[in-house]
């Protein structure tokens, strides 16, 4: 009993603070309360519901040789320190998605998505994470289309592939699409993120021929650029000559992004993607335990409100209630589907004992939740007219100072003109107005946090500028192996077409699959770009729903796995989240084809504006009846897109369906492990 | 291991390139016989394995 002391202790705090958060109004909350609930609640999850699942769910068996023992080759086989593992893992799975969804979410006030990131993350999104590490670690470390195909057979192993390359084509684009939101018209964030091109190349040539291997030192000498780059990226700003020439606007940005993805994409790894990946990869990691840092030095009172208006419904943001629309908003933090990938990919061939797998699958997604909420603890520091005006279209707020606070005033969050003049003047920009996507609200909130720590408010331009650089390098690096990755999964699914491709050994096709990714991914950017509402608010829902439904079908695939290990008693445990996930993906997605409501339904939304052509109007925030045809023409796609999602997730419940109904028929485990003892040979 | 040590490994399976004595001690092992990469080849294969599009899985 002593042994569980300190639990409960640990949840005792854990469940004051979330009570706190919870039930203060009017009186303002430290944003410590938030980071002090998460880390208890995430604590006793791991070390009660995580060991729970270990134990009975998976009878994990630490006598059982993993992949690593089993097939180890000293390079992609290799068992590995489980304190080691555990930082690959989670360098692998942080990304853009949890900063950016909860700053997105915040516009409902900090409570829902605190509760959502940690209730998601306990019961969803890290037994998610953990149980696809667990099946992929008994089946030699296969990736989770092979695991589909032999689970669940061959159809739902294609239905699922075809859904994954769709997954990675909205992600590429809503993540290009964030960058060009961070750095349109913004010559110092420009200059800084063309400057790692060059900078990573010297790199890429040094790793290459003076010191093969030192990545250490190279990294080191890449950050001394990068922070020189930063520095004279306020000089060349401000320059007549330069700073015009690092001005861009959003679709100039959006073919660079274009162009720049097709060209990267093909040229040899060492030279850009494998030393900007290093720099990103290491600034990433320092970044966010900077953050951790900097807000228990701060200790910030939360300025959003515990909850706003538009919870139910009608924010600038994004449109639509809470439910279910808040819980695909914030994607990543929670539950992300695309973390199936990465536990089906190289973290299972270097796991060195079944019993590692707890910290690694279910721990480093808790860590991801952590930041998640430091994201959301950011949005929720500022200033809410500020927030407000960063993250609403143009078409409601204006492009000027005047109409934006006047219209943000009237959203009832009362802001001045002069402040988001102030604020935009702090952080070396010409304009904050309508910067959504997360990433400069975050990186405002950064300037804000970094700034208190050290150099005061002189620095505050200094480290906005260095947030945008960190956020935008880790997108671009993923836009460039995003690709490549893309590439080859669309060549896969052209191989089961025809299956002649495979054997060639022409370049050509690896050329047309690169091509025909990019061109994928551009046109959604395109769409974003040019798209008068903003784009985020039309496509974030859009991914926001394909990385949820990807969870569903990993998490479909954990309860087959179960029933066929005659595991059914303990079900629940992957069918609660699952029945979760396609309540609100179905919900939302359906609400996204078929709603009334012209603001959330596509399909509602186009009708409004053809019915509007026909009769020759020019709708706002159209303007010009070619804009009109474009939003029709926008609407249809999405529309067309979502039901392809909707039509993919549907496929595999049946196919769930009927595999665990085949396996409740069997007397005996149907699973396709490998055996637990290795036969001699 | 030390902290250090530690740190430094994870540091660089981060972006992908385990550690080069346990290569080689995996091959002294069981591979006696095939040539074993110097640690420039070894750095390139690993760099490569990791980026060459068919893991390239990054997170969104």
């Amino acid at each position: 009993m002593i042994r569980h002391l300190p639990w409960l202790l640990t949840g005792l705090v854990g469940a004051v603070s979330l009570g706190v958060v919870a039930v203060s109004r009017g009186e303002t909350v430290n944003a410590l309360w938030i980071v002090v609930a998460a880390v208890c609640c995430f604590l006793v999850a791991y070390r009660y519901y995580a060991l729970f699942i270990a134990r009975h769910v998976m009878k994990l068996d630490p006598s059982r040789p993993t992949p690593a023992i089993r097939r180890a080759d000293g390079l992609d086989y290799v068992a590995t320190d489980r304190t080691v593992l555990f930082g690959h893992h989670f360098a692998a799975i942080a990304g853009a998605g949890p900063l950016v969804g909860p700053v997105l979410a915040a516009q409902m006030g900090y409570l829902p998505g605190t509760l959502w990131i940690i209730g998601g993350v306990v019961l969803a999104g890290a037994v998610q994470d953990f149980m696809v590490l667990f099946i992929s670690m008994r089946r030699d470390g296969r990736s989770l289309g092979e695991l589909i195909r032999m689970e669940m057979g061959q159809m739902a192993g294609t239905i699922a592939l075809f859904g994954a390359f769709m997954i990675m084509v909205i992600i590429l684009a809503v993540l290009a699409l964030i960058v060009v939101k961070a750095l349109a018209e913004s010559p110092w964030g420009m200059f800084t993120v063309a400057a790692t091109v060059p900078l990573a190349m010297v790199m890429g040539a040094y790793t290459r021929w003076i010191r093969p291997g030192r990545i250490g030192e190279v990294s080191i000498l890449g950050l001394v650029g990068l922070f020189a780059a930063i520095i004279y990226g306020q000089a060349v700003a401000q320059s007549p000559v330069w700073g015009p020439l690092f001005t861009f606007t959003p679709v100039q940005l959006c073919w660079i992004l274009i162009g720049y993805g097709a060209v990267a994409s093909v040229l040899p790894v060492w030279l850009l993607l494998a030393p900007r990946d290093y720099l990103s990869t290491f600034l990433k990691i320092g970044a966010i335990a900077a953050l951790a840092i900097g807000i228990v030095i701060m200790a910030p009172p939360l300025r959003m409100p515990a909850l706003t208006a538009f919870a139910s419904g009608g924010g600038p943001v994004f449109s639509g209630g809470l439910f279910p629309f808040l819980f695909i908003t914030i994607a990543c933090g929670a539950v992300s589907g695309f973390h199936a990938l990465i536990a089906s990919g190289t973290t299972p061939k270097l796991i060195a004992s079944e019993t590692d797998a707890p910290l690694i699958g279910y721990g480093a997604m808790l860590m991801e939740a952590f930041v998640a909420i430091m994201a959301l603890v950011g949005a929720a520091i500022l200033d809410p007219g500020i927030y407000f005006t960063m993250n609403s279209p143009a078409a409601l707020i204006g492009t000027d100072a005047a109409s934006a606070a006047h219209a943000v005033t009237a959203m009832g969050f009362a802001i001045s003109p002069e402040t988001i003049a102030q604020t935009a003047r702090d952080v070396g920009e010409h304009t904050i107005i309508s910067r959504a996507g997360g990433a400069p609200t975050l990186a405002v909130a950064m300037a804000e946090i970094f700034s208190h720590v050290v150099g005061g408010p002189a620095m505050k331009a200094f480290w906005y500028h260095f947030a945008i650089l960190f956020e935008a390098l880790f997108i671009l690096t993923a836009v460039d192996a995003g690709t490549r990755a893309g590439r080859f999964m669309l060549q896969d699914l052209m191989a089961l077409a025809v299956p002649r491709l495979n054997e060639s050994k022409s370049q050509i096709p690896g050329f047309v699959a690169t091509a025909l990714c990019v061109a994928a991914w551009g046109f959604f950017l395109h769409q974003g770009v040019t798209d008068p509402l903003g784009g985020v608010n039309t496509l974030w829902p859009v991914f926001g729903i394909s990385n949820q439904m990807l969870a569903a079908i990993a998490l479909m695939l954990a309860t087959a796995v179960l029933f066929r290990m005659k595991r059914d008693r303990y079900a629940w445990v992957t069918l609660l989240p699952t029945a979760w996930l396609l309540v609100c993906t179905l919900s939302a997605g359906w609400l996204k084809l078929f709603s009334a409501d012209p603001a959330v339904g596509f399909l509602a939304h186009g009708a409004k504006f053809s019915a509007a052509l026909e009769k020759g109007e020019v709708l706002a925030p159209a303007k010009s009846l070619e804009q009109m045809e474009r939003i029709v023409f926008n609407d249809r796609v999405d529309a067309a897109l979502v039901a392809v999602f909707l039509a993919v997730v549907v496929s595999l419940m049946v196919f769930t369906f009927h595999t665990c109904m085949a396996s409740r028929r069997s007397a005996v485990p149907t699973v396709n492990e490998l055996p637990a003892h290795p036969v001699a040979a | 291991m030390n902290l250090i040590a530690t740190l430094r490994r994870m540091a660089r399976l981060m972006v992908g390139v385990p550690d080069y004595e346990d290569y080689v001690r995996h091959m002294a092992m069981h591979h006696p016989e095939r040539p074993v990469m110097d640690r420039k080849a070894f750095f390139r294969d690993r760099q490569e394995a990791r980026y060459g599009g068919k893991n390239g899985g990054r997170c969104c």
